[in-house]
Formats: structure tokens, sequence, C-alpha cells
């Protein structure tokens, strides 16, 4: 019967949605032919009045008396086979609080809103937090684009209230607090790489501040990201790992996959279509990519169990919903792969100027948990062309100078877009930025806008902002040539011989998009499509990261310091002080000083005019 | 230092110095012989050992299993690379694609300066085919390469049999900490430099290629396989890389490692080591093999595809497969399961190797001589030099002296300018001449072979060899001819000026190769011995390496393969940036003029 589906077109698929409706009131299960989800404001009413007396216990479960503001929890699972044969899992998991946490009034009972992060926002004043740690480099050219970017180690950019007076101070503290919350280096932030980008990381919820004073930005590529991050992020979480699709997150599986990122965004968000009030929205993300060729033994089948060693028997309790999405766009004829166990519903999201269909099960529905809980493809797929991609190196050789190039690629077959290109280096590589050069199709592409700021030795990085116009079909290149510091010896990591990190470049790119987009964002949208607010309905934000690099410093050997301090020394003192000497004298035999009596015997011959002693 | 302060003591040293110069020249002349020789006697060399904990302590488990499937797909390589008369490129394509690398490839293409007629090749045109092994939850900032090259012939396609075997087994492991690039090259070196070019963004040698899809970061180690048969007796591990470059020692020592772990028979330079030390035949057979190595050091070309990687500061080092009438065999497997070995290790890598000697000849692939060692004898011999310019200094500064310093005093300061001027003037021409020679020879034989090929009957090749030799042979005639066209005189004076300014190029010029590259100063040491032609040194070393070869040539083979081996420097320079023929047309040649002048003087 999946077989037989085909996708209709829009006005068709309208009629069948009511016709769907209809059906799912009459609740004929045994109706198999695939239902549209409700994508509309006032359906989702409806719906959502409906979950709480299915789910059945949460009301036992919850306190008595009602919180003052009201909080909605959401969580959802986004799977997609990608066309390297890897399996993307996207976890999100949204708590949305109509409290205030910018007014005056104090904000002291927490329900489901984490009491950790609201006490760091308040006491900090921050209007938005996004933070992320990233194990991996996300393979554009073979997974295409993720939902949500995020590039090697940690990031973190944090947007301050305008009241806040002394802005580093704060991101000084807030680093050294949250590198507690999430066991993570983050107070290794410091002035030495922290930026404060002019144009590329705008506020993404509500809000139009401009004045990027109140912005502060750093990356930490070497920061590793393992179990110790995974279990403060899931105390985040209202069920824990307890219930719903927090089960899911066990350590051993999400650290045994290709690309591993957790992150946690706070930001302030309209809570009605007027935008009158304003509610605070916390987001926990984490993306993973299972390579199944590596634990299926080449094949290419997979399931939630094989993925996870877990399989979901039940919502959390506290969610108002919860939802796992499986993208099945590549597989409209049901030719390329088969889930099982199948579901009537279906979805349509337009995410990355993309429309995508996902089949959807529902978990609040206990129709969804049927005998098992695994679902199972087989695929093929054809080569890949993301839009935009990128690619970054470090060319040359020798330990005196290089070049680091950037290659943003336009796959567009007709279109121009323009790109944000952001990259911080460290001060130990010195940008040389007059050898700055950016070109497409061979020719000079001039930058429209450039911001860059110089670095200083040992207190802040370079950092250069660009917005490039990138033509139809292209690679544009942009290339800077550096000299590598000779640092001091105490400046050195444990390892000097591995290299020093460059943190990866972003490249910010509204992106023109094949469908129209809808601009409203307090429809209720799946939330992986709704994170990057939508400004025109041609085009989609988008964001890509570069790899990081790793660059060879030159190096002094440090495997006997005191042996070769003590030698250089004496070697320096002696050889070059009596070479020195040597050079730069002439020796000649002194005569020894007469006596006494000869000098005065001397002086009276002189007088008498005979030859002297 | 005090004893040179001290005029009269001073005077006393250098007196004894210019005495005895020729008994001391001698015993350092011995002494440093003899030292270099014993380099290569057992007990006064160090056993390898590793220096990298990275690689020490941590044993791994090698479990590739597939070697005949590997070698079935070396088959179908061959078949295919016979099919298409080149690179397969679609095939290993679609066959890497297969495996689940991401695969790209690179076109090329090179005019040489003159037809290769060893390799016959002039128009080179050609694709390399890698693929990469993305490592699980690794940000693409560190890589390791297996290369194999796609050789013409039946030749390597076993090689390529065991990277296309190791790629698949690799894949399915989750263990990898830096993407491994599996890389397939044409047209061995020349593609190699191809690849290294384009993945390093660089153009030192004007090469045309593709620029690179796909990169990997910074590439830590590489290992070049050379096998061409399905079993082999025992694997030769080849180390000494464009001018005389050698990968940190620890590659050899994990390769011999690997080799005692597993059981496989491991050579360097084609030799055993052997544990008969105290025996002349143990001692003859270590000093053959180092001579060897001294040897090919010198000759500053890549003996391998790993070669060119050692100019981009990455360690790496060619395993060529050896099958010879022993009756022990070893398989593919156990080749792949080695090879599985040294990339486990490598992959555990946290910094680059740096922990083990970068300068060391091997007289045995367990014994090494570091640098430490072998520098005394190259400054014994360095410090003869020293003393005859010192013995020839006092002589021009003092020997009128005795008789005049009581005559006049004050006619001294007078007359000291007098004899230099004109000694500072004669040396200058033959100084000019020489190096204007040399820039002939270096110049002349590339540009002026169209000439050569319109009037005399030889190919582009030959024209250029026998330009050079003629140049050079000119050379010999021309210097004392000129100067004393131009100087008009051979002063007794002017001839020690000129040895004492030769005398002294030649140790600057010895002292900087010796710590650029430390086996061509042995060579270059022949011009110590009086007149030892720079030519006839190279047709001695080239004799030499075919008898420490074990296979001696006659006269006519000889000085045929000493033409390829002119023909060969020269491509080396253009192709990979040799430094070889440079330093010897520019620097070697015209220092040896010198001496040739100075014999000719009067």
């Amino acid at each position: 019967i999946a077989n037989s589906y085909n996708r209709p077109t829009l006005i068709q698929l309208q009629n069948t949605r009511e016709e769907e409706e209809e059906q799912q009131t009459t609740a004929q299960q045994e109706e198999q032919t695939k239902r549209w989800e409700a994508t509309e404001l006032e359906e989702e009413h409806v719906h959502d009045a409906a979950v709480p007396p299915l789910a059945g216990d949460p009301p036992a479960a919850d306190p008595p008396s009602p919180p003052p503001s009201k909080d909605d929890f959401q969580e959802e699972l986004v799977i997609r086979p990608l066309h390297s044969g890897d399996i993307y899992a996207s976890f999100q998991f949204r708590t949305v609080w109509d409290a205030d946490f910018m007014g005056d009034q104090k904000v002291s009972h927490y329900r489901l809103f984490p009491k950790s992060l609201g006490q760091v926002i308040t006491k900090f004043s921050v209007r938005e937090l996004h933070i992320s740690f990233t194990q991996g480099y996300w393979r554009t050219m073979q997974w295409g684009q993720p939902y949500l970017p995020s590039p090697p180690g940690a990031e973190l950019w944090v947007w301050f209230q305008d009241t806040v007076t002394d802005v580093d101070g704060t991101w000084k503290e807030l680093t050294n607090v949250l590198s507690g919350i999430f066991c993570a280096s983050l107070n290794f932030i410091d002035s030495t790489n922290t930026v404060q980008p002019s144009a590329s990381f705008k506020p993404l919820g509500i809000g139009n501040v401009t004045d990027h004073s109140f912005l502060r930005y750093a990356t930490l590529p070497r920061e590793i990201v393992c179990t110790e991050n995974l279990t403060p992020w899931k105390k985040l979480l209202p069920c824990g790992s307890k219930a719903g699709l927090s089960v899911l997150l066990k350590s051993e599986k999400l650290f045994h996959s290709t690309f591993h990122s957790q992150a946690v965004h706070v930001r302030p968000v309209c809570q009605d279509p007027q935008c009158r009030t304003t509610s605070m929205e916390l987001r926990q993300t984490l993306n993973v990519v299972f390579d199944l060729h590596t634990s299926g033994q080449g094949k290419r089948e997979w399931s939630l169990f094989k993925m996870f060693s877990r399989t979901l028997t039940e919502a959390c309790p506290l969610a108002s919903s919860s939802k796992v999405y499986v993208d099945v766009t590549d597989n409209p004829q049901g030719e390329q792969f088969e889930l099982s166990p199948a579901t009537p519903l279906l979805t349509q999201a337009v995410v990355l100027g993309d429309r995508r269909t996902y089949s959807v099960y529902d978990l609040t529905q206990q129709a969804s948990f049927g005998s098992s809980r695994s679902l199972n493809m087989l695929l093929r797929w054809k080569m890949l062309r993301p839009l935009l991609h990128s690619e970054r190196y470090v060319a040359g050789y020798g330990l005196q100078a290089g070049e680091i190039h950037t290659l943003i690629y336009n796959h567009h077959p007709y279109r121009a877009f323009p790109v944000l290109l952001l990259s911080a280096v460290p001060w130990y590589l010195r940008l040389y930025i007059h050898t700055l050069t950016v070109s497409s199709k061979g020719k000079d592409n001039r930058p429209s806008y450039i911001h860059y700021q110089p670095s200083k030795d040992r207190e802040r990085p370079h950092l250069l902002e660009m917005l490039l116009q990138l033509p139809p079909n292209s690679v544009t290149e942009v290339t800077v040539e550096f000299e590598r510091a000779l640092l001091k010896w105490t400046e050195y990591t444990p390892d000097p011989n591995h290299g020093f990190y460059v943190g990866s470049s972003v490249i910010s790119a509204l992106v023109p998009s094949v469908v129209a987009m809808d601009t409203n964002s307090t429809l209720d949208r799946p939330l992986f499509s709704s994170f990057f607010p939508c400004k025109e309905e041609a085009s989609y934000f988008m964001r890509v990261y570069t790899e990081p690099l790793l660059v060879n410093l030159p190096t002094p050997d440090f495997s006997m310091p005191y042996n070769v301090i003590c030698l250089t020394c004496t070697v320096v003192a002696v050889g070059y002080g009596s070479l020195y000497n040597l050079l730069t004298r002439t020796f000649q035999v002194d005569e020894p000083s007469p006596g006494l009596a000869k000098r005065i015997a001397n002086v009276i011959r002189r007088f008498r005019g005979v030859p002297l002693l | 230092m005090g004893l040179l302060s001290d005029p009269n003591r001073r005077r006393a040293l250098i007196g004894m110095l210019t005495r005895l110069n020729a008994p001391i020249c001698m015993i350092c002349y011995m002494a440093g012989v003899a030292w270099f020789m014993g380099l290569a006697f057992e007990p006064f060399t160090l056993r390898t050992y590793m220096s990298e904990n990275a690689m020490g302590s941590t044993m791994v488990e090698e479990r590739f299993p597939a070697g005949e499937r590997a070698l079935a797909t070396g088959r179908e390589f061959a078949a295919h690379k016979k099919k298409t008369g080149g690179m397969p490129v679609d095939w290993l394509v679609r066959t890497m694609q297969a495996r689940g690398l991401e695969v790209y490839t690179q076109r090329f293409s090179r005019k040489l300066p003159f037809p290769d007629e060893d390799k016959e090749r002039y128009m080179v045109k050609g694709t390399n085919v890698y693929g990469i092994l993305r490592a699980p939850r690794a940000p693409r900032t560190e890589a390791l390469v297996l290369s194999a090259p796609c050789s013409p012939g039946n030749e390597n396609n076993q090689a390529v049999g065991i990277l296309l075997g190791l790629a698949q087994y690799f894949r399915s492991q989750i263990y990898w900490a830096k993407d491994i690039i599996f890389l397939v090259n044409e047209h061995d070196l020349i593609g190699m430099q191809a690849w290294l070019e384009g993945y390093h963004h660089t153009n030192t040698t004007g090469m045309d290629w593709s620029p690179l899809q796909g990169r990997g970061g910074s590439i830590q180690a590489a290992l070049s396989l050379e096998l061409s048969s399905d079993v082999v007796t025992s694997l030769d591990l080849v180390l000494e890389g464009l001018n005389g470059q050698l990968p940190n020692l620890d590659l050899a020592n994990l390769f011999y490692a690997f080799c005692q772990k597993i059981g496989v028979l491991c050579t360097t330079q084609g030799k055993l080591p052997r544990n008969d030390w105290d025996t002349t035949s143990g001692y003859s057979h270590a000093v053959q093999t180092m001579m060897l190595m001294v040897l090919k050091q010198a000759s500053s070309r890549p003996w391998g595809d790993h070669g060119l990687f050692l100019r981009y500061h990455i360690e790496a080092a060619s395993i060529k497969g050896v099958n010879s009438f022993r009756p022990y065999k070893t398989d593919a497997t156990t080749v792949g399961r080695l090879l599985e070995g040294m990339y486990r290790k490598l992959n555990n890598l946290l910094e680059r190797l740096h922990q083990s000697y970068f300068f060391y000849l091997m007289p045995s692939l367990t014994r090494f001589v570091s640098i430490g060692y072998y520098m005394p004898a190259f400054g014994l011999l360095a410090l003869i030099l020293l003393l005859r310019a010192l013995d020839l200094w006092v002589q021009l500064s003092s020997p009128p002296t005795r008789t005049t310093e009581d005559a006049c005093p004050p006619l001294c300061p007078l007359s000291a300018p007098q004899p230099a001027s004109p000694g500072v003037l004669s040396i200058l021409t033959p100084l000019v001449i020489s190096h204007l020679t040399g820039v002939a020879l270096y110049t002349l034989p590339v540009l002026s072979q169209e000439l050569a090929v319109e009037h005399f009957p030889v190919s582009e090749t030959e024209a250029v060899v026998l330009t050079a030799i003629a140049i050079y042979t000119a050379g010999l005639a021309l210097p004392h001819n000129t100067h004393r066209l131009l100087a008009g005189e051979g002063t007794e004076q002017g001839w020690k000026v000129l040895k004492l300014v030769a005398v002294l190029y030649l140790a600057v010029l010895l002292g900087c190769t010796a710590l650029i590259n430390f086996s061509l100063v042995f060579p270059e040491r022949g011009l110590l011995v009086g007149v030892n032609d720079p030519g006839l040194t190279l047709l001695f070393a080239v004799f030499f390496f075919q008898e420490l070869q074990e296979t001696p040539v006659t006269l006519q083979e000889g000085w045929m393969l000493y033409l390829s081996v002119i023909s060969q420097g020269i491509l080396d320079h253009a192709l990979y940036g040799s430094l070889l023929y440079p330093l010897a047309a520019l620097l070697v040649y015209p220092c040896w003029l010198l001496f040739w002048n100075i014999l000719f003087w009067k």
C-alpha cells in the first residue's frame, strides 16, 4: 500500500488532509492510507487540548499547584538517512517558559525550566546564549546540511542585555560558571580567543539589537567532548534520561559514532503572533551521525536499537508533544527503502530551502507503540550536490610562512547569493592582510564589506569578516598569507609537536530557496525547521562551518632544556668572549717597567748625552 | 683561549703547527677515515630503540584477514590496466567508492626539459586517484597516507591490490583518529610530486595540475608500498629521500618492530642484519650496508615515492617487497597485517614523530649511528683544510719578515699591502672564470640541446649529457690559460693566496654540505686528496655502487650508466628540485677548478 502512494500536489494535499482528519475522529486504525499531520495553528490547538487526557498518568505526577507562569516542553527526534549511507539523528528538546527574565521581578519558582541555567541567565543578564560541543566535523559534501550547524570543539556566543555595564567581566564570569555547569574547559575562554563579530552573529530571538558590544563569540577547537559533558546536559532535561526520547541517549552508543554535537540555545521568543509578550525558550539539541558501515558489518540497515541500544516505550510524561520524524523525501515511491512499522502519518516541512517529507511517529499516541520499535531500511543513492559548502586548508611548506585557503562552493545553477565569512585566527599566525585575495572563476571578486581587526600579541586574535557575492555555479577562493610566530617557551602546549589549532571559519548565507518559505515564526512547525527565523519568502538562512586547521609552529627541542641551556650559555660565554677578544685586540710583549734606580740612572745619562741603559 | 692571548705561547703553537703540518694532516686524515670506517663496527654503534611513547608501550592486534581477496583485486586491477593501457581511473574510482571512501582524482601534465631515456617519457600526462577514509568524530585536522604506484607493465599490481584490501578492512574499523588517504599515483615520482604540490598548493617545479577537491588536514606520516609478486621473501625499507633527507628514525624502528613481531624478514639496502660482527665478513657486510646508504643519500635523489614527502615535513618511507630464491615466503595477508599494525601505531600518535633522530646512518636495520657519532669523522677531515689554511696564512704573512724586520721597521707597514694587492687581483680572475664556467655548465646543456641535435647525430638526452661533459672538459683547459693572459704573472705569492682561498672555499663548502646532507661530504672529500676530478669521483661512485649492490658491470655498461646518471641528475633537479646538480655545477666544480688552476700555476 505504501508503494502505491503518490506524492500529491498542494491542493490535493489539503483535500486529503481534511478527509484524513475526519478519519482520525472516527478513529479507524485499520485504515492504512497515509495521513498528513496538521500543520496549522488552530488545528494544533485542538490537538494540544487532546493530549493531556490521552497521556493518562502525567496529571498525577504534576505538582498540585499550577505554576504562576505557563511552561511547556516538547521533544522531537529526526532521523535522516544520508547519501553516504550514514544515519543522521537529531534530537531537539524545547522548553518554553512565559517568564520574563529581563524584567525586574525575580524568578524563583522553577518547574520545567532547569534552575541552574535560569539562575545563570538572571544573574548575568543574558539575553541569548548559544553553546555547542562538537566532536567531529560535519561532512557537507557527503551529508548535506545539518539542521543545526556547529564547529568542532566548543563554541559559545552570548548576547548580553544592554543593562550590563562591564560586558568583559560578566563574560569572563559567565564562561567560568558555564564551565562548571557543563564540565567543560570553557574557562579557557579569555580575551585571546574572544571576538565581537560585527555582522555575522545577530540575535536569533526577538529583539533587534545592533550594538555588537554586547555580543561575545569564542570557540575552543581543541575541546574534546565526552560523557562528562553529556551527563550535565541530560540533567537539564525535565525527564532526565528516565523517560521519553532521552532514554535513547546512552553515551556508549552516542560516542561510538562519526559525528557528535550537543548544544544548548537560550533565547527570548514571541509568545503569540502579535508578539505582545515574550517568553524564554531553551532548546537542547543533540546531533549524531552513525556510521552503520562500521557497526553493521557493511550492511546499511539500521534500527533504533542498533543505533542507541534502546527502544522507545513511552513519551516523556511532562512533554506536550513528543514525536519522531523519519525523512522519507528520497523515497516517494517507496522504491528505495521501507520503514517498519509503517506509520500512516506524513508531514511536510520546508527546511534549508527544500521541501522534505517526513514520516511521523507520535509518541503521545498509544497507537504508535505497536509490537516492535525497530525501523529497517535499504537504500541506494545518487551523487549529492549541496548548494553551499566549503573547504579550508593550509598551503605551503616549511615552518616560516604559509597561506590559508578558504574555498566556498556555490552549486546553484543560476543564482548568485551573498555570504558573510568570519574567520578568527589566533595571534601566533601573523596574517599579512595585504595579501588577502578573493577570486571567483579566475577573476578578482571584491568583497563589498570588510571588517578587519588586527591581533594583539597574547591579547586578542585576528578578526576578519567579509561580505562576498558568490557567482552562480562557482568556487570562490579566499587566500591570505601568514607568518608563524616563535612563541615564548612557556607558551607552548605540553604537546607542542602536535601543532596549534585554528578554529573554524563561519560562513553565514542567505541561500535562494527553491520553494516559498513561510515567514510567520509563531506558527507551529516542527522544531528542526524553525530555528533560524525566516525573514523572506524566497531565501533561507544557512550557516556553514569550515574545517579547523592544525598548524605546526616552529618548536624548540624540549627534550633536554637544561642541558641545552647550559651548553649554549657556556659556548656563548667562553667561545664568543675569547674569540671576540682575539679578533679585536692586538697583543704585544710588554717590556717590564725599569726599576727606580735604573730610571734615575737613565735621567742622568740623558743629561750627559750618553746612550740610555 | 688563554693560550692564544699570550703572544709568546701563540707564536710557539703556530710554529709547531706549521712545522708539523704535514704529519698532523696525515694523522687527522687517517683518524677521520678510521673513525668513519669504525662507525660500521657494531660495538661502536647503538641498537635502535623506539623513542616515541605513543608507539611503544601500547601493542596493537593485527587482524587483517583478506590477503587472498586483495591479490584478486590486484589481478582485476592489472586486467583493467592492460585494457585501458594506463591508469584505470574509472575502475579505481568505482572500486574505492564501493569500499566506502571519498574518492577524488587529480590530473597533471608535465613536459620534461629533455626526454628521459631510462623511463622513456617526455610529455607526461596522468591522473592520480585517491580515496579518503574519514576518521569518525575527527575534525579533518590530521591524516596518514598510504600510496602505491600504478606502474607500467606488470609491476606493483599486488601493491594496489593490498592497498584496496586494506582500505576495505580499515573502513570497517571504528578506532581511527586520523583520516587515512589511499593514493594510487601514476608516473611514479612525477605523479607524487603533482599530488603533493596540489595538496599543499605550492608550485616549485612548474608542473600543471588540477586542484585537489578533498583534503584531510596536515599529513602526519606516509608509507609507500611497492610489491610485484604474490608472495615475498623479505621486505626492504627505503629511507633516503630528496636531497638526502631522512624520515625520523622512529619510522624505521616501527617497521622493524612489526617485522619482528609478525616474523617477516626485513632488510635495509637489501641487506639482512647479521649477528657475526666480530668476523671480517660480518664487518664488511655492515660497511657495505652503510656505504650503500651513504652513496644513495649522496645522490640526493628520492629512492622511492616516499622521498618527496620529506620536503613537506612528513615522515615517510617506502616498503618494497623482494621475492628472491630463499625458500621461506611471506604471503599477502602477513604483509597486510604488518601495514595494519604500522598504521594503527601511527594512528595512536599524539604529536608528529619528533622524539628520535633525523640525522643518522644505518649499518644494519637494528643499528644506527647518530649525528653526534659521525660528525667527528667529518670534523677531523675539515680540520686538515683549516690546518693547511693556517699554514698558508702564516707563510703569507711572515716569511720575509725574518730578514726585513730588524732592518726596516718603518718600511714594513708600507710593504705589507704591496704583495697583497696583486695577489687579490690575480686570484679574482680565476675565481670569476671558474664560476662563469660553472654557470655555463649549469645552464648550457639544457638550453643548447636543440642546437646540438641539429648539428650532431645524437638524441636530445645524449646531447644534454655530452654537452655537459664537453663544457666540463673545456673548463679544464680554460682557466690556467686565461689567468696568464689577464694577470700576466704567476708569482709565488699569488699562488699561495689562490691556494689559501681555494682551501677555505672548500672548507666552507664542506661545512655547509655536511649540515644539509652529510653523505655528500665524502664524495666531495675526494677533492681533498689533491687532483681528484669530480667527474672521475662520480664515475668511481657509479662503479663502487654497482659493486656494493653485487651487480658488477663491465666498463662499457659502466660508461652508459655514467651517462644516464648525469642525465638523471639534471632531470631530478628540473622535476623535483634536487639540489645536487646546481651544487656540483655552481660550487663544487668551480672550487675544484681553482685547485686545477693551482696545479698549473707555474
